[in-house]
């Protein structure tokens, strides 16, 4: 079970709403994966023309929960004034708070994330920031009493998978809240990598929207991450430098 | 009445006074929007009894996709 907050998940999938080449594949998608949480961004409506279809609207809003993004803020003002309108849809609680610092990384601005994060704790969100995977801002963000730590694997939609293994599991080591690995995963081998690190969950759009087949591509992220999960908890060999075999050495009558 | 409404400087005809009412003249009733006047958030139950002045700045946004 993946517990954020008052919240209990059974699938560790969280999935992210954007780039899909249409609804149909995006819903199928959905469905595969078997997520409970999607990630939305809030933006203007196009009110000249109101019935322009949304997703949202598609989706059995009892089966999921959302987890709406501060994407497009670049201060921990900004972000706030973003999760303030999407908690007054009344459809949601939580938030992903994502500040950005630099427009050609999109690497989180650390300092406004955690403004943000902090003054949105007070206001009574259950909040989820994405961040970088620097170990000391993670600690400080679990200090404030954010309710997921969600550092990045590497750039967003960048596909570049974990490139950083050492910084996530001393992340995951020292977490006293879930640790969601957002961003940059590419593959499912990638899902698979940072939850036998020991993360749990993933939150991941580009890797599946993008694919050549979406629906196909969640199912394989769903299996991946939880055979990660499932690896993990088992407990992996140590790795050895030379060969142990596997069948015995007593009652060969040939040697 | 003049607003500015996701950045547009636009005319609203004068039978429009509330956000309900501005919400019915787009057509947007039944969307799941969110309503910001002059940086407030309106909350539903406000709609009919919050009333619109002239040069108030009005953001309607919604959900979309993203990660």
């Amino acid at each position: 079970m993946l517990k954020i907050g008052p919240y209990e998940f059974h699938s560790r999938l969280l999935l992210g709403t954007g780039k899909y080449p249409n609804f149909d594949i995006q819903r199928e998608a959905v469905e595969v994966s078997e997520t409970e949480i999607l990630t939305f961004a809030v933006r203007r409506m196009n009110i000249y023309e109101p019935n322009q279809p949304n997703f949202l609207e598609k989706l059995d809003l009892k089966k999921y929960k959302l987890l709406p993004n501060t994407a497009g803020a670049k201060t921990a003002e900004e972000a706030v004034r973003i999760a303030k309108l999407a908690k007054a849809s009344g459809l949601c609680d939580m938030i992903k708070v994502e500040v950005i610092g630099c427009s050609k990384t999109l690497l989180p601005d650390p300092v406004e994330t955690l403004k943000a994060t902090e003054f949105l704790l007070e206001e009574g969100f259950i909040v989820l920031p994405y961040t970088s995977d620097d170990v000391v801002l993670a600690r400080r963000l679990q200090e404030l009493g954010c309710h997921a730590i969600m550092p990045g694997a590497s750039p967003i939609g960048s596909g570049q998978g974990i490139i950083n293994p050492l910084n996530l599991s001393l992340i995951i080591e020292q977490a006293t809240v879930p640790v969601i690995v957002d961003a940059g995963i590419g593959s499912p081998k990638d899902a698979t990598i940072a939850m036998e690190l020991g993360a749990d969950g993933i939150l991941l759009n580009t890797a599946v929207a993008s694919a050549k087949d979406p629906v196909k591509m969640a199912k394989a992220m769903k299996l991946a991450i939880e055979a990660g999960r499932l690896g993990y908890e088992a407990g992996r060999i140590p790795i050895k430098r030379y060969a142990t075999a596997s069948s015995p050495m007593e009652g060969m009558s040939i040697v | 009445m003049e607003l500015i409404i996701n950045g547009d400087t636009l005319e609203i005809p004068e039978h429009v006074q509330t956000v309900s009412e501005l919400l019915s003249y787009f057509q947007l009733d039944n969307k799941i929007a969110i309503v910001e006047v002059n940086l407030n958030i309106i909350h539903k139950q406000d709609y009919e009894t919050k009333t619109l002045s002239n040069g108030d700045k009005v953001e309607i946004v919604h959900f979309v996709g993203g990660g």
